[in-house]
């Protein structure tokens, strides 16, 4: 990861570079995240307090059930271990090292000076995991890795490659939290994730931050020919601010991206959530579904679809609930043609539960807040095909949480 | 079971029903007949509970218990079910959601489904492009797990066709003559029944009957004579037999 002098002249260059959407956050504010913390041989070795906060953003302590496992706490690699055939796990520094190709993979999609949480994650070294599923490799259980900040007042960066070979599928879980006590730290993650012919990449995130959390995720995805990323993510507990726009680019003939969200902004919570698909390869699809739900928070939806190749389908939708007095939700989808065979449709509704949907649950014997809890629960998984089981129990247990009886 | 006491409502400001007497005494069965807009509708979901329907006079007595404020929940749990017309749609719940838990929980799913030919149904959105027979019997399946004593039934055979129409009424007997209520033990269930054509009444055997026009009631009977009745000569009837009252 030694900084070629360009690059590095334009972070620097970019260090006070506001972001296009979202809350400017004063980086400053925040120091860098301990990067000598101790190693685990196993998830088990760690403190039952951090077993817990990991379990409940979907990672699997024992491990059972994964391929694969890796720990980033603050700025320190604290644990991979691999359990099946297939795919390589490592941090994104020791990949570096290790392979002299996978500078090819690195800050080669992400420009360092898309802005000044960029900039900031460059110049910082940020490091995180890199995961390789090997050409022609089906692995069948998924890699899951856990990014937890566990110290107050801090800033992680985080950097991720991930690469599906020729041919290869994959499945990659995320847990990104933050340890017991720790209310205020900012998070910056650089992905970078590529998938080559007839790869196929499902890519499930948790975010289950705190109530002063700043999080800025960049991410940046190429689809190859035939190629299949799947993008599931979730943010269901309150946290200051997120603000992310992930985008696909769909390069090859044939290439599949779908991003679907899912997210509930509490009060004091502003989510400002994008997902982009660039198609410029012929035939290739994309779709963008968010169901959100605002119980005071401000929920941006955004989506943007750019057709720009011949026989391209597309489809966004966003579709918001508001459950209680002063929260907003802002649905901004943008569809964009720059040739004339496509089909790009959109969908974007606001609105409050219907009174006869909550009443035909009450005749049958369920309360109001059951009721509603019920409806909730249906809106946010609703829509979505084949949303993974722990996704689906994360939501039930985030809807029986929240505070839904205001309507 | 059920006593309505002078019941008046309004619906939007506007008076629907007036003035409305009606029992049914338990393990019995009435229907009521009348035209449409007629106000039959507004008063099963007047006894349900549903908000739009604001009961501005009178009283509904169910088991000796006064629900005319209670909430639509309670009123559901002290064993008062309905089977909607119109019901809406809710993308997202499953029916087989639904129905465990109207069923408390404590219900079989499948294996009550299964003679409805609801077991395909259960993993799909709760009446989400069901047809009219589909929706009738997942009405029947959801009020087959709640169990209720008193059956208010809004039109249980429109848009269904003939062998269904045997499917529903035998489901709506079984419900009928499960047990007893179950909160109240020693009562019998009954139900109350909406029909336009009286097809119903071949698979029930209802007791009394009413007819209701502009929101009261203006005449009452057996049920097969005032069905013959009102096909011979229509609702117009409803007034002369009003006139003849008053």
């Amino acid at each position: 990861m030694q900084a070629s002098k360009e690059l590095r002249k334009r972070a620097e260059e970019a260090l006070e570079k506001k972001a296009s959407f979202g809350e400017d956050i004063a980086l400053d504010e925040y120091e860098d995240a301990p990067r000598d913390l101790a190693g685990a041989e196993s998830l088990k070795d760690l403190e039952e307090d951090v077993q817990e906060t990991m379990f409940d953003a979907g990672v699997i302590p024992t491990a059972e059930g994964r391929s694969g496992s890796f720990l980033m706490m603050d700025n320190s690699m604290v644990h991979t271990s691999m359990l099946g055939p297939g795919v390589e796990l490592m941090p994104l520094s020791k990949a570096l090292e290790e392979h002299a190709w996978a500078r090819d993979y690195s800050w080669k999609m992400v420009p360092v000076d898309a802005d000044k949480y960029t900039a900031k994650s460059y110049l910082e070294n940020a490091d995180g995991y890199f995961i390789r599923a090997l050409a022609g490799q089906k692995v069948q259980l998924p890699v899951q890795t856990c990014l937890m900040m566990n110290k107050q007042n801090v800033s992680q960066y985080v950097h991720n490659v991930i690469i599906v070979e020729e041919g290869a599928s994959l499945e990659v879980v995320t847990g990104c939290t933050t340890g017991k006590g720790v209310e205020r730290a900012i998070h910056l993650g650089i992905s970078e994730i590529y998938i080559k012919e007839g790869g196929s990449l499902s890519f499930s995130m948790i975010h289950n931050w705190a109530e002063q959390i700043g999080v800025r995720p960049r991410t940046m995805i190429s689809i190859a020919k035939d190629g299949t990323f799947v993008n599931n993510y979730v943010v269901l507990k309150p946290v200051k601010s997120v603000q992310s726009f992930p985008t696909a680019r769909l390069e090859g003939e044939g290439a599949v991206a779908k991003f679907n969200s899912i997210a509930i902004a509490h009060p004091g919570s502003t989510l400002d959530l994008g997902s982009r698909a660039i198609l410029s390869a012929p035939n290739t699809g994309a779709e963008i579904i968010s169901r959100t739900i605002t119980t005071g928070g401000t929920m941006y939806a955004r989506g943007h679809l750019v057709g720009d190749a011949p026989n391209i389908k597309a489809h966004l939708e966003c579709k918001g609930l508001i459950l209680n007095e002063g929260g907003a939700q802002i649905a901004i989808p943008e569809l964009e043609a720059r040739v004339p065979d496509v089909e790009m449709t959109h969908e974007a509704a606001v609105g409050k539960i219907a009174q006869d949907q909550v009443e035909y649950l009450m005749a049958r014997g369920l309360d109001e807040e059951q009721a509603v809890g019920m409806i909730v629960r249906g809106f946010l998984e609703g829509g979505i095909k084949g949303l993974p089981q722990n996704l689906k129990d994360e939501i039930d247990k985030a809807v029986s949480q929240t505070d839904i009886g205001g309507m | 079971m059920l006593e309505i006491k002078d019941l008046t409502v309004e619906v939007g400001g506007r008076t629907v029903l007036k003035d409305i007497n009606l029992t049914v005494m338990s393990g019995y069965t009435a229907v009521l007949f009348g035209p449409n807009g007629s106000g039959k509708s507004t008063l099963l979901a007047s006894i349900m509970g549903f908000s739009n329907y604001n009961i501005v006079g009178g009283q509904i007595i169910f088991n000796g218990v006064d629900v005319t404020e209670k909430p639509l929940h309670e009123r559901a749990r002290l064993g008062i079910g309905m089977m909607m017309q119109r019901p809406p749609n809710i993308t997202g719940v499953e029916l087989g959601r639904l129905v465990e838990a109207a069923g408390r929980n404590q219900v079989n799913v499948e294996e009550m489904a299964d003679p409805l030919d609801m077991v395909r149904f259960l993993q799909r959105d709760v009446n989400v492009g069901f047809s009219g027979g589909e929706l009738k019997r997942s009405e029947l399946l959801q009020l087959k797990a709640q169990d209720p004593c008193l059956l208010l039934l809004d039109e249980p055979e429109s848009g269904v066709d003939l062998e269904s129409i045997k499917r529903v009424g035998q489901t709506i007997r079984e419900i009928l003559e499960k047990d007893s209520c179950p909160a109240e033990k020693t009562a019998e269930k009954s139900a109350l029944v909406i029909t336009h054509t009286g097809e119903i009444l071949n698979y029930l055997e209802a007791d009394r009957a009413y007819v209701m026009c502009n929101g009261t009631i203006v005449c009452s009977g057996t049920p097969r004579e005032l069905l013959s009745e009102i096909s011979r000569r229509g609702y117009e009837e409803c007034i002369k037999c009003r006139l003849r009252r008053s």
